[in-house]
């Protein structure tokens, strides 16, 4: 059986961390879900691919830029024109949103290996992200199930708000574990724990 | 200087990369007029005031877009998808 690795490496240090002596404003763990995908339309077929999503993952996108939902096991949002990312708990969704979808409406990227997810929750989880990304993480300005694609010192970073007070961010798989050492150095103030 | 993306709104020019003069006419790509492609590959007027000019949103939705940038005063007037794409 081959062990399956974190990209974290050594950097993943579960325990509570920083300033945590009055409690822990944030938590951060890896989600780790099983596909990772990125869904682009040809021009003019975004309603096909939105169908295709719908009929494979259930979930009923919204059109507006950067908009998404969120259910139990699976998720999605605009990170640009014509283009989706869209997460499963399951592994094989690229190949069966592939098969759904058809060469002459899109294409699938299945990133399922390239890209990390890191999960950040607690009452200082927009705190601690605005010190990052120049963005408004105000519930108005971000609300639950939206997604912004933006970056942090060359890396980027598309983020998903996954409830009132979660974020899901998406990386570069090579890029992780630089990112999640200084996510985690930015969160010492408001105390953290990883898990 | 902010660019306001037309898929992901205002962001930091940090986000964006230039891509170049978007006034320039590619010659006919059969034509070996040396002239032509010199002056399409090399010869800039280097305005003083409103631009147009090719953008990539690359840290953000990674689309391309057109923006009319004042090179005096750096003042925006225009941003839009460079093939005129519906956002």
């Amino acid at each position: 059986m081959v062990e399956q690795m974190s990209p974290l490496g050594d950097a993943y240090v579960p325990g509570s961390h920083g300033n945590f002596a009055d409690g822990t404003g944030v938590k951060i763990s890896l989600p780790q879900p099983g596909s990772i995908v990125e869904a682009t339309a040809w021009p003019g077929r975004e309603a096909a691919l939105a169908g295709a999503i719908e009929r494979v993952t259930g979930l009923s996108l919204p059109h507006h830029p950067g908009g998404g939902v969120v259910t139990g096991d699976r998720s999605g949002f605009g990170i640009g024109p014509r283009k989706w990312l869209l997460t499963d708990a399951a592994e094989g969704l690229a190949e069966t949103l592939r098969d759904a979808l058809g060469i002459e409406n899109g294409t699938v990227t299945d990133l399922s290996h390239g890209r990390t997810a890191i999960r950040l929750e607690g009452e200082r989880a927009e705190w601690v992200l605005a010190k990052f990304f120049a963005l408004d993480f105000s519930s108005d300005a971000f609300p639950v199930g939206s997604g912004r694609a933006t970056m942090h010192h060359d890396i980027l970073a598309q983020i998903q708000r996954t409830g009132p007070s979660r974020f899901n961010l998406y990386v570069f798989r090579t890029f992780a574990r630089s990112f999640w050492r200084v996510l985690c150095h930015g969160a010492e103030e408001v105390g953290y724990e990883v898990r | 200087m902010l660019i306001s993306c037309p898929y992901c709104g205002p962001r930091d020019v940090s986000e964006f990369t230039y891509q170049g003069d978007a006034t320039r006419t590619r010659p006919d790509p059969a034509s070996a007029d040396a002239a032509a492609w010199h002056e399409y590959v090399y010869e800039r007027s280097n305005e003083a005031g409103p631009h147009r000019e090719f953008w990539q949103h690359a840290g953000g939705c990674r689309a391309h877009v057109v923006v009319i940038r004042n090179t005096v005063t750096h003042e925006i007037s225009s941003v839009a998808p460079a093939r005129g794409d519906r956002i």
